[in-house]
């Protein structure tokens, strides 16, 4: 071990301070910080520290998308691969998904994380870790046969115009991997909706077709499927959204460590329940008796769980959390059943509620600020 | 009559070295020291020279900004040297020690007997002013001014830190003294806290309003009492005054000697037998620690883990310190350190290391930062360990950007430097509350004041 830390420190000593690489150091350190958490000791304020890092929060979160990630590789084959044979070997539907899924998810990271270490050196910071969820939830939310190119394009646009023209991690209003989902949405409809995308293969290969079940609720046809294959996920739609079941495992991972706001999570179902069941009672079209199921399609959980926790574009204070995730929920239906041409409404209500996040938060603030000041009004009249 | 202080929201850290509740004596120092930055936004004047003889008690500088406030030697003795810095800064006072020490004598006084006006002139000729500290800004106070009461917390929650219930032990009689003192200083009450779950040495102190304070750390903290009981309101000041230092003013008047020793712990990690010791202040750091470390590589802090000074072996004690904690350094490399659920001898108040299912377990943590600093990302972990009507990640921000007039909205002057401490302890962005908020409250004290 000795040997590795003493060869990594001779590899290091070009870009470090005023030796002639110094600029790229922090590409550098980055690789070196996923081998070693560095020796850097407290030199300020308390002498002691939590044993957290953003590095250990962010690999946590990618912990948690995991089951969904490999869920969504073989629901890829199975979708595919069910539909022009009987029997569908469990490794043969995995393999067939991963030859699809893996090249987007090395585009995606490799992209962004590109642009990710260019703008590190540039304004002299840091590699933030926030790219390694980001890069992997891009993927797993895109349609499974979108050309790489094309998803490559949203990387950049989610990176540069979503992420660092607000001044980097942190400071972010949207959700960064949404914002590339929205972008691929708007700029290539065909490849992100239809009939033909949510299958692999289906565009080449007549005997292939998909429909999403609220694709098809809009267009005025029956779902289709029963409520355990939807929350199993073995229906189609986007990559990693279809299994509630295994998304839900990893809500639990982001619950019990701390790391994804529960308090987002339960607001969000809670609203979405809300909404779904008023709709069920007013019973006007098919989208509205859907009632419940609302809950299990349409990439509801995943958005849910992994997307409006996001804690950069989330609201802030406690208070705000369970009113934002409320939001997104109610939203999310709101825009299903009024909207059919944007069967992603959770997508929209996402983003919608990111951009309206700092002004929930601003209220709730307010109230301390009002709290405080009253106290000194009163102060004055007992004077 | 008392009132229950309950307070939900903080951390117990719990740390290998607790101090063992004996007192034992350390050898007298043969160096003592005064470093006006213990006195924070004091400019001092000196009133001696390198090579003069002062008694203890006699006044070495005054504050430039406030001339009635004096600081005084803690022994008798030889200044030998004045160390400077840029600008001709003080940067510390050296006094070398005579074997005995010979007082300023003030002369018994009975404070209950003093008018006000009696009393204030005595703490500040005595060199005894310094111990009493304001609120907002956490500074010494301004001896012009009246607070609206005065605060005494004698419940330290901290980590490893001196238990006020030991180390005052023998000397209730000068507590009550001081508390009679202090109580001429306000028109309105003195407050006093205590642990809620001792039988406290404290419960018979009369003269003033008792508080049993339950909870985990910080409800010791005499900010996050105030917050409870009285909030500072913008143009309000309150003074606290720390219990030991209550105890150093009643013996002024017992005996009317300036007596400035305390009783300190000496805990942490690293420390063979972590007790107690009774030194004066400015004391060497090397004659309180010498033999008694277990290992080399160490960090010692004057003060507690959580808002203590980084000190050398060949540095002194710092003048509010009532412990001494020697830590491990952490200086270095952990290979996969960032894994989740790796390293359950790291504590963490997230459920990302496996120390949350070893909720008993005593830690031996070091120095390493546990990673690097980042943009703040995470939400809501701070509040965990905010028990204030505070919103902290909003008013850190506001106190980054310098915007006065929210750092005010959001109640700046209701906190102190250590009131963060948790929050520097526990955030994922390694970011460094103490030093922000201590910056923030300089910015106020020059704009507003």
């Amino acid at each position: 071990m000795k040997f590795l830390r003493d060869k990594i420190d001779q590899i290091k000593k070009p870009f470090g301070k005023g030796e002639k690489f110094e600029k790229f150091a922090p590409a550098v350190n980055a690789l070196d910080t996923f081998l070693y958490v560095p020796n850097h000791t407290t030199k300020h304020g308390a002498h002691i520290r939590d044993a957290v890092d953003l590095k250990r929060t962010m690999i946590t979160v990618v912990l948690a998308l995991l089951p969904a990630l490999i869920f969504g590789i073989w629901n890829a084959g199975y979708q595919s691969l069910s539909q022009i044979q009987d029997v569908v070997p469990f490794m043969d539907a995995l393999i067939h998904g991963a030859w699809k899924v893996l090249p987007m998810i090395a585009v995606s990271y490799g992209v962004g994380l590109g642009i990710e270490f260019y703008f590190a050196i540039v304004r002299g910071h840091e590699v933030n870790e926030g790219y390694l969820v980001t890069g992997l939830l891009i993927p797993m939310i895109m349609p499974i046969d979108l050309p790489l190119w094309m998803l490559a394009l949203s990387v950049i646009f989610a990176v540069i115009i979503g992420k660092e023209a607000f001044g980097g991690t942190g400071m972010n209003i949207l959700n960064p991997a949404l914002t590339a989902r929205a972008f691929a949405f708007f700029a290539y409809p065909t490849y992100m909706s239809g009939d033909k995308v949510w299958v692999s293969d289906a565009t080449t290969m007549d005997a292939i077709s998909g429909e999403t079940i609220l694709g098809k609720l809009a267009a005025g046809k029956e779902a289709g499927y029963d409520a355990w294959s939807m929350f199993a996920g073995t229906i189609p739609g986007s990559i990693s959204e279809t299994s509630v079941l295994w998304i839900l495992v990893g809500a639990a991972i982001l619950v019990i460590t701390g790391v994804g706001s529960w308090r987002i999570i339960v607001s969000g179902f809670l609203g979405a329940a809300f909404t779904a069941f008023l709709f069920e009672l007013w019973g006007a079209s098919a989208l509205m008796d859907f009632g419940m199921n609302h809950l299990l399609v349409g990439g509801l959980a995943f958005g849910i769980v992994f997307m409006a926790t996001d804690p950069v574009s989330a609201a802030q204070t406690n208070r705000g959390k369970w009113i934002y995730g409320f939001l997104i929920g109610l939203f999310s239906i709101l825009i299903r059943v009024f909207n059919p041409a944007y069967p992603e409404g959770v997508m929209l209500a996402i983003l919608l509620l990111n951009v309206f996040a700092p002004t929930i938060d601003h209220y709730v603030v307010e109230g301390n600020i009002k709290r405080r000041k009253n106290r000194v009004a009163k102060q004055l009249k007992t004077a | 009559m008392s009132k229950d202080i309950r307070i939900k929201k903080g951390l117990d850290l719990k740390l290998v070295g607790e101090a063992q509740a004996n007192v034992s004596s350390v050898s007298r120092s043969q160096v003592y020291s005064i470093k006006p930055s213990d006195f924070h936004k004091v400019t001092p004047k000196l009133v001696v020279k390198e090579g003069a003889e002062v008694k203890a008690g006699e006044v070495v500088f005054y504050s430039k900004n406030d001339e009635a406030v004096k600081f005084v030697s803690p022994v008798s003795g030889k200044i030998i040297e004045i160390i400077r810095g840029e600008k001709r800064v003080i940067l510390e006072i050296k006094i070398q020690a005579d074997a005995q020490d010979t007082f300023v004598e003030h002369g018994k006084k009975d404070p209950k007997a003093m008018s006000d006006e009696q009393v204030k002139a005595h703490l500040l000729a005595s060199g005894c002013w310094p111990f009493i500290k304001q609120r907002p800004y956490d500074v010494v106070a301004n001896s012009a001014e009246i607070p609206k009461a005065i605060f005494i917390s004698a419940y330290s929650s901290a980590p490893l830190s001196a238990d006020v219930e030991v180390v005052l032990k023998d000397k209730v009689s000068a507590f009550q003294t001081g508390v009679d003192a202090l109580s001429k200083l306000t028109k309105g009450k003195v407050h006093l806290s205590v642990n809620g779950k001792v039988n406290s040495i404290f419960n018979s102190v009369s003269g003033v309003e008792l508080h049993k304070v339950f909870g985990p750390h910080p409800a010791g903290n005499v900010g996050v009492q105030i917050s409870k009981i009285d909030p500072v309101n913008a143009g309000e000041r309150v003074w606290v005054v720390s219990p030991q230092d209550v105890a150093i003013i009643g013996e002024l008047f017992l005996t009317g000697k300036f007596e400035a020793s305390r009783t300190i712990a000496l805990s942490g990690s690293e420390v063979s037998n972590p007790q107690y010791y009774t030194v004066k202040v400015g004391a060497q750091i090397k004659d309180i620690v010498s033999g008694k470390l277990a290992s080399d590589n160490v960090r010692i802090i004057s003060g507690d883990v959580l808002t203590g000074n980084k000190v050398a072996l060949s540095g002194n004690l710092s003048y509010y310190a009532n412990t001494v904690t020697v830590i491990p350094e952490g200086n270095q490399y952990r290979m996969f350190g960032w894994m989740p659920f790796a390293g359950a001898n790291k504590h963490s108040m997230q459920r990302t290391a496996l120390s949350w299912l070893m909720p008993g377990k005593k830690y031996t943590p070091d120095t390493n930062l546990n990673g690097e600093e980042r943009a703040l990302v995470v939400t809501g972990e701070m509040e965990k360990v905010m028990p204030m009507d505070i919103y902290p990640m909003q008013l850190l921000k506001a106190c980054l950007a310098n915007d006065i007039e929210k750092m005010e909205n959001l109640g700046i002057y209701e906190v102190a430097p250590e009131d963060f401490a948790l929050v520097d302890y526990s955030n994922t962005s390694k970011l460094e509350a103490q030093v922000i908020i201590r910056e923030a409250l300089d910015l106020m004290i020059n704009e507003v004041g």
